[in-house]
């Protein structure tokens, strides 16, 4: 275990702690305790910065199920230091952040920052992990502690609604993503991400590599609430705001994000994988921002934009995996811009995002209300929150000076590369891409003006708020405005990350692309100059300043009345249906009647068998048979005859003399052909039986007594005769098939020799077999005992 | 409503030995001869069965104070220690043997542990029928 491990896993340490913290401390807020954990884990991976910049990587490895090539590895490059530095950079924050916006004396807590610490350690152990198994244990624990978190004031019913939703369709693709794991360690024999790496072109010749791939990316879409799994997403806006902060916009949700640029040097340069990222997170970018425009709910809008965002990024790193495909490194340039963008673009989001969430959390605490209808013209009152929104916003909408703008820029560079791609058909359908992030860029601006506008412009009117509205408390400001600062720095020196974070990150993310010694050329600066970019992003402003202003009319089309989306609707009603109709499935042949049950049963065996049988060509006859006697003949006779009767019969008491007479008749078979221990047992036995079955008859009850016979069922009577057919086969054929000698003569010969006892059948039951004996008489034990305890405990009868 | 049935009574008292006397011999015939400790241990049960028949369970009772479900566990339990007694001679479980030996009045005769082993049988057989029959029949009063 080396100090990276320990890091991994320090969440979960301490979360152990924190009830008897919580208990034991109660006049300090548990949260100050917690906050110390992600602070120096960040400190740590920030000192981590100078070994993964220069290209270099850490790697460490605890044997856990060594038989099965599972191992604690950690691995630490570009990538997963920029992931892990967003978990506990943002980390930290949020903890701040709640300190302040709990309540220490009404919430519980040690729930929440034991959840809250469970998914930070699941999280890093996500982004550090390099066994496949390993991290998909990590994945699940981040949903599962995402269910906790969302569900974290159960008593709502919307939560636990929410915290159901998100875990169904993440555990979803959770598991499909373990079928793409096992996939992958089928083609190459490893967990290891880094060997799967080393070994692209056997995954890549392999058939299994397009179901491995769709099973990978159905994960990575459903917890990167791609679309048409975003709709956990609003839903866990019912979450506590630092919870939405921290899961639902920094780090969970770029989990899938996280994952895809992971894979991306296996699965890359692969036109589905090329056309399955773009595609769906265009559809995603420019679902999300037209949905956003029509909530109503300040979390309802950042949820939607969050969703719209991880589009945006999940396209470019669709976009940026075709330089793969140019993997001789003519053009690559043009294409790795994409990458370039989608990772500055997760590091801005993450900040602005951040921030918006925990601005509109402060609304919330200090208005007790986050609905756009309600507020209004908070800007004096709450001047640093107003502030703060105003630069996350302006990030979001993509102007200038802050990151946002750049980024968006960045992405519109991608888009149009993206056009002028002479392969995987895009010279027919390249022209959807900037057309599509135009428009959704539109309905972004439109939607950051909607959440500015409402809230804080407009005339203030304190009557529609219950609680007197004021600026929060400074320290639930101060990771807001750390956030907010970022935004403006990233902004102002965008290349201050460039060869410290990004370009380890695109190193990570495409590897066979450089050289020995050479780096991704990063240079991101505002102006460019007037080119096709430009003028979009203008093209944006204005008619997304159309759109806002014209919002009055917009809002009357239907489509903006109903805030929940309508998928929505698919997922309720496909949840509804599996219960109903799984339900109803039951209901059909978990009748409760035995006799169903007897059928399912004899059809099964008759079926199955009797397949079988035909399959294997199992039938053998005409081998050599004994010769048949008069008085065999006769007994047989006598017996069909009786067995006939008790079918046939009309009372009760003619089938069990009938079936006394067929006990009778086998006695005597026995005696002829010469078992006579078994024609003695079979007397006395079918004496008593039958003694016992006149026992039960008299007993019947008066009521209900009619005497009618077996009603007649075609079913029934199809059922039986099978059994019967199929069993007749089975003893001829097996009759004529002896595959082995019989043991007989060795019994023959022993049973006097060895056990000096004359009466073979005796010797075998008491000394060849005498263990099957034993546990035989103990049947004959348990038996007794259950009847004399049926009849003697009668506890239901006493209690009435 | 039991009317005169002292023929039926005095048959009983006469017969209810042989039948015993001829399940003891079926019994211990069993290692030669068609016969054993279930179908002895049966007859024996069915012995009892029609002393109860002519006189009630009260009567069987009285003329065997012991409890049946001990009987049975008494079978068992010596089925089970005739296997654990091969133990002793560092055989395995349930090793039988047999010699010959001179006995008074009957000669030279051939013991078996295996006998043992259906003794417990007979024991059982016989607890386990009278159990079920006896109790279903104090049912029925």
């Amino acid at each position: 275990m080396t100090v990276l491990h320990w890091a991994t896993i320090s969440p979960f340490l301490l979360a152990i702690l924190i009830p008897f913290l919580y208990k034991y401390a109660r006049s300090i807020h548990t949260g100050w305790f917690v906050l110390i954990l992600p602070l120096v884990l960040f400190v740590y991976f920030i000192r981590q910065l100078p070994i993964t910049s220069n290209g270099g990587t850490v790697e460490h490895t605890v044997p856990w199920v060594p038989s099965l090539g599972i191992h604690f590895n950690v691995y630490l490059d570009g990538l997963s230091l920029l992931f892990a530095l967003l978990i506990t950079g943002i980390g930290t924050l949020v903890v701040l952040y709640s300190i302040y916006y709990l309540s220490k004396t009404k919430e519980k807590l040690n729930n929440f920052y034991v959840y809250l610490l469970m998914f930070m350690g699941a999280m890093l152990g996500v982004v550090l992990s390099d066994n496949l198994i390993v991290l998909y244990a990590f994945w699940e624990l981040t949903s599962l502690a995402s269910s906790l978190l969302i569900s974290y004031w159960y008593h709502r019913k919307k939560s636990t609604y929410g915290a159901q939703k998100s875990m169904l369709i993440t555990v979803f693709g959770g598991f499909a993503m373990l079928a793409g794991f096992a996939l992958l360690y089928l083609i190459t024999g490893t967990f290891s991400i880094r060997e799967i790496i080393a070994s692209v072109d056997v995954v890549a010749a392999s058939n299994l590599f397009l179901p491995a791939m769709l099973l990978i990316l159905l994960g990575a879409f459903t917890k990167s609430a791609q679309f048409p799994f975003h709709i956990w997403l609003p839903d866990a806006m019912e979450a506590p705001t630092p919870v939405s902060a921290y899961l639902h916009s920094a780090t969970m949700v770029k989990a899938g994000i996280y994952l895809v640029a992971r894979l991306t040097p296996v699965f890359g340069g692969a036109a589905e994988w090329f056309w399955l990222l773009s595609g769906f997170g265009i559809i995603t970018l420019f679902w999300g921002s037209l949905s956003a425009v029509r909530q109503k709910d300040l979390k309802g809008i950042l949820a939607f934009s969050t969703i719209s965002q991880l589009g945006l990024i999940m396209c470019l790193l669709g976009l940026g995996s075709a330089s793969l495909y140019f993997s001789d490194g003519t053009n690559t340039e043009m294409y790795t811009i994409a990458v370039l963008a989608a990772i500055f673009h997760l590091i801005n989001h993450a900040t602005f995002k951040g921030s918006l969430f925990m601005t509109a959390g402060i609304i919330d605490h200090e208005t007790g209300t986050r609905d756009i209808r309600n507020l209004g013209g908070l800007m004096t009152i709450m001047p640093i929150t107003f502030t703060i929104s105003l630069i996350g916003l302006a990030s979001m909408a993509g102007l200038p000076p802050f990151n946002g703008f750049l980024s968006k820029e960045m992405f519109f560079t991608g888009v149009l590369n993206a056009t002028e791609l002479g392969i995987f058909n895009m010279p027919t359908w390249g022209l959807l891409f900037p057309i599509l992030a135009w428009v959704a860029s539109i309905f972004t601006f439109a939607y950051c003006a909607i959440l500015f506008f409402k809230t804080f412009t407009g005339p203030f009117k304190p009557e529609k708020y219950d609680v007197k509205v004021h600026e929060a408390p400074i320290g639930m400001l101060i990771s807001p405005i750390v956030l907010g600062s970022l935004v403006v720095i990233f902004g102002f020196f965008p290349n201050l990350l460039a060869y410290t974070l990004i370009n380890p990150a695109m190193e990570a993310i495409l590897p066979t692309l450089l050289a020995e010694g050479e780096v991704f050329k990063i240079d991101i600066y505002h102006w460019h100059g007037f080119n096709l970019e430009l003028f979009m992003t203008i093209g944006v402003i204005i008619l997304g300043s159309l759109v806002f202003l014209t919002m009055k009319k917009w809002a009357q089309m239907s489509f903006y009345l109903r805030e929940r989306d309508p998928i929505n609707y698919l997922y309720d009603g496909a949840l509804a249906g599996i219960s109903t109709g799984g339900k109803r499935l039951t209901s059909t042949y978990m009748t409760g009647s035995i006799r169903h049950y007897l059928i399912y049963i004899y059809s099964f065996m008759v079926l199955f068998i009797g397949y079988m049988f035909f399959k294997l060509d199992g039938f053998a006859f005409g081998g050599e048979a004994a010769p048949i006697t008069f008085f065999e003949t006769l007994i047989g006779v006598v017996m069909v005859t009786a067995a006939l009767v008790v079918m046939f019969a009309k009372t009760r008491l003619t089938a069990i003399v009938g079936l006394g007479a067929v006990g009778y008749s086998l006695a005597t078979f026995f005696v002829f052909f010469r078992a006579p221990d078994l024609a003695l047992t079979q007397m006395v036995i079918e004496t008593v039986s039958a003694v016992l079955f006149l026992l039960c008859f008299y007993h019947l009850p008066v009521f209900k007594q009619k005497f009618e016979s077996t009603s007649f069922k075609v079913g029934n009577f199809i059922v039986s005769l099978g059994v019967g057919i199929l069993i007749t086969l089975l003893a001829i054929s097996s009759h004529n098939s002896k595959f082995f000698e019989s043991l007989k003569d060795y019994f023959v010969q022993a049973s006097y020799d060895e056990a000096g006892g004359k009466n073979m059948v005796n010797v075998i039951l008491v000394d060849f077999r005498g263990f099957d004996t034993l546990f035989e008489i103990l049947v004959l034990g348990i038996a007794a005992l259950g009847i004399y305890s049926m009849i003697k405990l009668r506890l239901a009868k006493e209690d009435h | 409503m039991r009317t005169n049935d002292v023929i039926l009574k005095t048959a009983t008292q006469l017969i209810i030995f042989i039948i015993i006397i001829f399940s003891i011999y079926v019994f211990l015939a069993g290692h030669h001869n068609p016969g054993g400790g279930f179908i002895g241990g049966l007859m024996t049960a069915a012995a009892f069965v029609l002393l109860g028949l002519a006189f009630d369970i009260d009567t069987v009772k009285k003329t065997i104070p012991i409890d049946f479900k001990m009987i049975t566990a008494l079978g068992l339990l010596i089925a089970v220690l005739t296997g654990v007694g091969a133990f002793v001679f560092g055989a395995n479980f349930l090793t039988h043997t047999f010699d010959y030996f001179m006995l008074p009045l009957l000669g030279e005769t051939e013991l078996a542990t295996a006998l043992l082993f259906d003794i417990g049988v007979y024991l059982v057989v016989i607890g386990v029928t009278l159990t079920i029959i006896f109790s279903i029949g104090e049912d029925q009063k």
